[in-house]
């Protein structure tokens, strides 16, 4: 894909300053000139929504700090101070909260969308992968900020979640002092998670201008999975996909804005509104929704050492994704076999997210064993076998081809008069 | 984008404005709370007004009293005090004007235009130097009042600046009697 372009500025001061740092032409090039398949449907917007929550976050979290108090006698109640007496202190805290559920929700369709549409085959494993450790500090990020209000759940969180390491065979225990800082999750805890819930959104920035610099090298795939062949193949990124972009945003904000209006807590747990407590365990402690499945995976394995090692495992995993994956076809839509398989895995994701939510009795403990089991099947056993087996559909020539016989298919109206 | 000389053109360019109105009004209506949340928040501007019990300061005496973060002298003056502030000709003071919010902003500087009427026994006045911000010392310096120990003010019994680099007498706050011996600052 081109990544040059040949645009004279105009303006003398624009010329003045790109011709010591090209920056202009690099906006122009990779954002507004950049060739993009042009048939790329709506699940292509995700990119662009998780860079707007990206900053929504950044900037709310900002913002926040300037009237947080990361120390343990104090945290609770300057998330209320917050909440009560800064001026729109609590339109800024549940923006961060539901951001973070924004985020991930986002994160999710833009992998699963990768997932079905080959994006992470070659030329694009870097890019892939740069995605995996990506939502690894994701994870990281939103685990630690949880932390921080210092709510009942809260501090069980991380409580539960900072004990697993003490599974690691021999320094386990040493592992888990040295992660709290003391003998068990306490203010010196709190503080560091603070520092690091602050750092690591700015590495998140970082890995992301990789993600895109990866994603330019090659450029975009499209729902054929057919490579660009020509320039009658793609159109320039703006105006077309920056207004498609902005579209999706727009209602993608105004889904965020139905939850931070009018629902805030409803993603969230009722007992993290009571102050920590180190001496009584809440009845039941869940993480937040977006770590359900993974709880599920984690809880489903009775020994706690192969637990920890299959929830890292289940992420770790789509590491391996591009070479799992066997099949000489990108994209599921000419692949009937693989798309089932596609969809049984989204719902397998769902029944581990549900299975999580539940205390581990009963049936929950089987049914999130099959889960548990189907998800790594999934990538383990029918990716490598359905890639060889399975007989892909005829793909189209190119991409234009695929739009224009789509055309075609399609009833013409007759031309306006 | 190419230009089109007829309804069509006028009506993409309506399009582009309209939204870029509307876009622009939400984007100030967007950015608001992200400025607004660095202005004193609630517990702030509860601090905003200190109430003061009259009753604690007996006569000869100061007290200070924190507001808006910073000293604030209340000062019960004797019947001498009161009448050796008024005994001084306005002609004598460096700062002809009164500094007080309670009156007019271009009162002279007479000894009860520094305190309200029928009070004139309280002089309640900001203790922040005028010269660059210290907090000067009672009942010292060479005027009976108050002397900056920073850059050697002097200010009388009135809080009137008599000798020394600040440039204004002490500022008095906005502050109004709620009972005989009760007053609210701020």
């Amino acid at each position: 894909m081109s990544g040059h372009s040949s645009y004279e500025f105009k303006n003398p001061v624009a010329r003045w300053v790109d011709s010591r740092l090209p920056i202009l032409t690099m906006i122009r090039a990779q954002g507004m000139e950049f060739p993009t398949p042009k048939n790329l449907n709506y699940w292509w917007t995700f990119g662009g929504i998780l860079a707007v929550m990206m900053v929504i976050q950044i900037i709310t979290g900002i913002v926040l700090v300037m009237h947080f108090t990361p120390e343990a006698s104090m945290a609770f109640n300057s998330t209320e101070f917050i909440m009560r007496d800064v001026n729109y202190g609590w339109l800024l805290r549940y923006m961060h909260a539901n951001g973070a559920s924004m985020f991930f929700l986002a994160v999710y369709i833009h992998i699963f969308r990768g997932m079905y549409y080959g994006s992470h085959k070659a030329p694009r494993e870097i890019l892939w992968m740069l995605g995996v450790i990506i939502l690894l500090v994701m994870m990281a990020t939103s685990f630690m900020g949880y932390v921080l209000p210092w709510g009942q759940m809260s501090f069980w969180a991380a409580k539960v979640i900072t004990n697993l390491f003490s599974a690691v065979p021999f320094f386990g225990e040493t592992i888990v002092t040295w992660l709290w800082g003391g003998f068990s999750v306490d203010n010196a805890t709190l503080q560091r998670f603070f520092s690091l819930h602050y750092l690591l959104p700015f590495v998140l920035v970082g890995l992301v201008v990789l993600h895109i610099w990866a994603l330019h090298v090659p450029g975009n795939n499209n729902p054929t999975g057919v490579e660009v062949k020509s320039g009658q193949d793609t159109v320039a990124f703006h105006p077309y996909y920056t207004m498609k972009d902005l579209f999706a945003i727009v209602a993608f904000l105004v889904f965020y804005a139905a939850f931070v209006f009018f629902q805030p807590n409803l993603l969230g747990e009722p007992i993290n509104y009571v102050p920590a407590d180190p001496l009584v365990t809440p009845p039941h402690i869940v993480p937040e929704w977006y770590f359900l499945p993974y709880y599920a995976i984690l809880r489903a394995i009775p020994d706690k050492l192969l637990g920890v090692i299959a929830m890292f495992a289940s992420i770790l995993i789509l590491l391996a994704l591009p070479w799992l994956d066997t099949s000489k076809v990108r994209s599921g839509t000419y692949r009937p076999i693989f798309r089932q398989f596609f969809w049984l895995l989204v719902l397998d994701s769902i029944v581990l997210g549900i299975v999580g939510a539940n205390p581990p009795e009963g049936t929950w403990i089987i049914v999130g064993r099959i889960a548990t089991f189907w998800y790594f099947a999934h990538f383990l056993i029918i990716l490598p076998l359905v890639g060889l087996l399975e007989t892909p559909r005829p793909l189209p020539s190119s991409i234009s081809d695929a739009v224009l016989s789509k055309k075609k298919s399609q009833p013409q109206a007759a031309p306006g008069e | 984008m190419s230009t089109i000389d007829n309804a069509q053109g006028n009506r993409r360019d309506f399009l582009y404005i309209a939204t870029g109105v509307v876009g622009g009004v939400g984007a100030v209506l967007a950015v608001w709370p992200f400025i607004d949340q660095m202005n004193p928040d609630a517990s702030v501007l509860a601090l905003s007004a200190v109430d003061v019990d009259l009753d604690n300061v007996a006569e000869g005496q100061s007290i200070t009293i924190k507001w808006r973060g910073n000293p604030v002298f209340v000062r019960h003056r004797t019947p001498r005090e009161i009448a050796e502030a008024r005994a001084v000709p306005l002609a004598d003071l460096p700062d002809p004007v009164a500094r007080n919010p309670n009156i007019a902003e271009n009162a002279p500087a007479s000894d009860d235009n520094r305190v309200i009427e029928g009070k004139e026994q309280y002089l309640v006045q900001i203790g922040v130097c005028t010269h660059l911000g210290c907090v000067p010392i009672g009942e010292a310096g060479d005027y009976g009042g108050w002397f900056c120990p920073c850059h050697g003010s002097h200010y009388d019994l009135a809080g009137r600046i008599r000798k020394g680099p600040a440039p204004e007498n002490l500022h008095i706050p906005k502050y109004k009697y709620l009972t005989d011996k009760r007053i609210q600052i701020g």
